[in-house]
C-alpha cells in the first residue's frame, strides 16, 4: 500500500510517516504534484492557518492534482486536522473580517472558529477527547464510542449536509470530529499523535474502503 | 468532554536525562530514548522535552538527537531549549517536535511568538514561564533556565503571551521544582485566571494529591510532572486514576471492539 503523505511545508510529518510505517505501509512525502500519480491513498495534512495552507497548496500546484487524484482517479483521501479543513468550501481564518478563502470544496461546509459556534471553554482545544461517532463508518470499525484522540485546533467545520459528520466531540459545543464524503475523509484529531486508538483508525484508511 | 492531561517532563542536558532541584542541583538520571520509548509505550498524554543547556550555549537545537526522540514518539511531543528564532521552528518540527515551548528568548524578542503562531498556528508555540517569589512577595519570570532575573511580572507576562499569540503556558515554580511540597497553587491560580489559554502546572508535584489540587484549585488544564515520575514509584496512569477517583475527567486506556 503506498501512501503519499502531501508535504506543502507544514508540521510535524514524520510522526505520520512512522505510524504508517508501524502498520506496515510504504509512505512517502510527496513534494511535488506529480508524485501523487504512484499512490493507492492520499494523506493531507497541516497545521497553522486555513488561509496560509491554502494559499501554500495553490502556489504549489496541488490542488487541480488532488481534484484529479480524488474525483478522476477514485483515490482514498485522509485530511488531518487543517488538512481536514481545507476539505471544506470555504474558511474564515487568516482571511480579512469577514472575509472567505476558498477551500478545496471536496466537503460542502464552511470552517469558523469555535467562539462562533459557541464554544465558552479555554481555546486552543488543546489535549485527549472523546469521539462520538454518528453511525458505523468503516474509518472507525474496531473504535468504540467514546475512545479519546488527540485534538489541538480553534477552528472546526461545519458540515452544510448532517450526514457527512461521521463523528463529534463536545468542547463546550459539539463538533465535527471526523468527516466524509464519498471516499474522502478527514479527521479533526490526530491519528498519528493519537497512540493505539489513532494507529487503529490509520488501519482502517489503509484496508479495503468502500469507494 | 476534555480530559486533563497528565505530561511527564523530560529535563534534557546533554546527553542525559536529569533530575533538578530549584533549578540548579541537576542529577544525571539516564539515556532519553529508552524513557520516550517506556512512556510511549505506557500511553502517556504527551511528552515535554527540555533541553535545559541549548540556551547557554548559544547553539542550535540539536536536530538529530531530536528525530531519534521523536521517532518512537506517537504521543505528541513539545520541545524546548534554545528556540531563540523562527527559523528553527520548521526544522524542530521536521524533526518530530509537534510543538515548541520559548522561554528565555521570548523575553528579548517577545515578536518571535507572535511570528511562530502565525507561521505554524499558535497550537504550535508554549510560553514556558519560570517564575521565583521575591522577597516582596512578587511572582517574577526568570530566563537563562532560572539563572536570570527579567524583572516582569509573572502575570503580566502570561497575559501578553496569549496577545502575542501563544497557544499555551507551561508556569513552573522555581522554588518547588524537585521538592516534592507540591505545585505553587496560588501562582498556577493567578495565571489560570488571567488567561484564557490552557495552563501546564509544573513544579513541585510529589504527590497525586498535587496533582488533583493543581486541577481543582489552581485551574490548571494539565499537569506536569519529572521527578516524581523518575525517581518515586509514582506513575502518570496512577496519577490518572487519582485525578479520576476526584472527579476530573481523563483520558481511559484505547480498548478495540472485536468486530469491525
Amino acid at each position: 500500500m503506498r501512501v503519499a503523505v502531501i508535504d506543502y511545508g507544514t508540521g510535524n510529518l514524520g510522526s505520520m510517516l512512522r505510524a504508517l510505517e508501524e502498520l506496515g505501509a510504504q509512505p512517502s512525502l510527496a513534494t511535488a504534484p506529480d508524485q501523487l500519480a504512484r499512490a493507492d491513498r492520499l494523506i493531507l495534512p497541516g497545521v497553522g492557518n486555513f488561509s496560509d495552507c491554502m494559499n501554500a497548496l495553490t502556489v504549489g500546484g496541488w490542488t487541480d492534482a488532488l481534484r484529479d487524484a480524488v474525483a478522476e482517479r477514485g483515490l482514498p483521501l485522509l485530511g488531518v486536522c487543517v488538512g481536514m479543513q481545507l476539505l471544506a468550501s470555504h474558511g474564515t481564518e487568516g482571511a480579512a473580517s469577514g472575509a472567505m478563502t476558498q477551500g478545496l470544496g471536496f466537503i460542502r461546509g464552511a470552517v469558523s472558529h469555535l467562539r462562533m459556534q459557541g464554544c465558552t471553554e479555554r481555546l486552543p482545544h488543546v489535549g485527549w477527547n472523546a469521539l462520538h461517532p454518528t453511525g458505523d463508518d468503516p474509518l472507525l470499525a474496531g473504535i468504540p464510542a467514546g475512545t479519546h484522540f488527540y485534538f489541538v485546533h480553534s477552528f472546526a467545520f461545519m458540515a452544510e449536509d448532517p450526514a457527512s459528520v461521521i463523528a463529534t466531540a463536545s468542547h463546550g459545543v459539539s463538533f465535527a470530529a471526523a468527516i466524509r464524503r464519498g471516499h474522502v475523509w478527514g479527521t479533526q484529531f490526530h491519528p498519528e499523535k493519537s497512540s493505539r486508538a489513532g494507529f487503529r483508525l490509520l488501519r482502517n484508511f489503509l484496508g479495503d474502503l468502500p469507494c | 468532554m476534555l480530559s486533563t492531561r497528565v505530561i511527564p517532563t523530560l529535563l534534557w542536558k546533554q546527553v542525559g536525562l536529569v533530575k533538578g532541584a530549584g533549578f540548579d542541583s541537576w542529577r544525571r538520571v539516564g539515556p532519553v530514548l529508552p524513557a520516550i520509548r517506556v512512556y510511549n509505550q505506557r500511553e502517556v498524554d504527551e511528552l515535554i522535552l527540555l533541553d535545559i543547556t541549548a540556551q547557554e550555549t548559544g547553539d542550535d537545537p540539536d536536530y538529530d538527537s531530536i528525530v531519534d526522540y521523536g521517532q518512537d514518539c506517537f504521543v505528541p511531543l513539545t520541545y524546548g531549549g534554545g528556540v531563540r528564532n523562527i527559523t528553527q521552528v520548521g526544522p524542530l518540527l521536521r524533526a518530530g517536535a509537534d510543538k515548541v515551548s520559548v522561554n528565555t528568548a521570548a523575553y528579548d524578542t517577545p515578536e518571535l511568538i507572535t511570528q511562530i503562531a502565525q507561521r505554524h498556528g499558535s497550537q504550535c508555540v508554549v510560553v514556558s514561564i519560570d517564575v521565583r517569589t521575591t522577597a516582596s512577595g512578587q511572582w517574577t519570570c526568570f530566563s537563562h533556565a532560572g539563572s536570570r532575573d527579567t524583572g516582569q511580572d509573572a502575570v503580566a507576562w502570561a497575559r501578553e503571551a496569549e496577545d502575542r499569540g501563544a497557544g499555551e503556558i507551561l508556569i513552573t515554580s522555581i522554588e518547588r521544582d524537585g521538592t516534592y511540597q507540591g505545585y505553587d497553587l496560588a501562582l498556577i491560580a493567578a495565571i489560570a485566571e488571567a488567561v484564557t489559554i490552557p495552563v501546564i502546572a509544573s513544579g513541585g508535584a510529589g504527590s497525586y494529591q498535587h496533582m488533583v489540587d493543581a486541577i481543582l484549585q489552581g485551574g490548571a488544564s494539565a499537569v506536569a510532572a519529572a521527578s516524581i515520575f523518575h525517581f518515586t514509584e509514582l506513575t502518570p496512569r496512577g496519577a490518572k486514576d487519582a485525578l479520576a477517583d476526584a472527579g476530573i475527567p481523563v483520558r481511559p486506556p484505547f480498548v478495540e471492539t472485536s468486530s469491525g
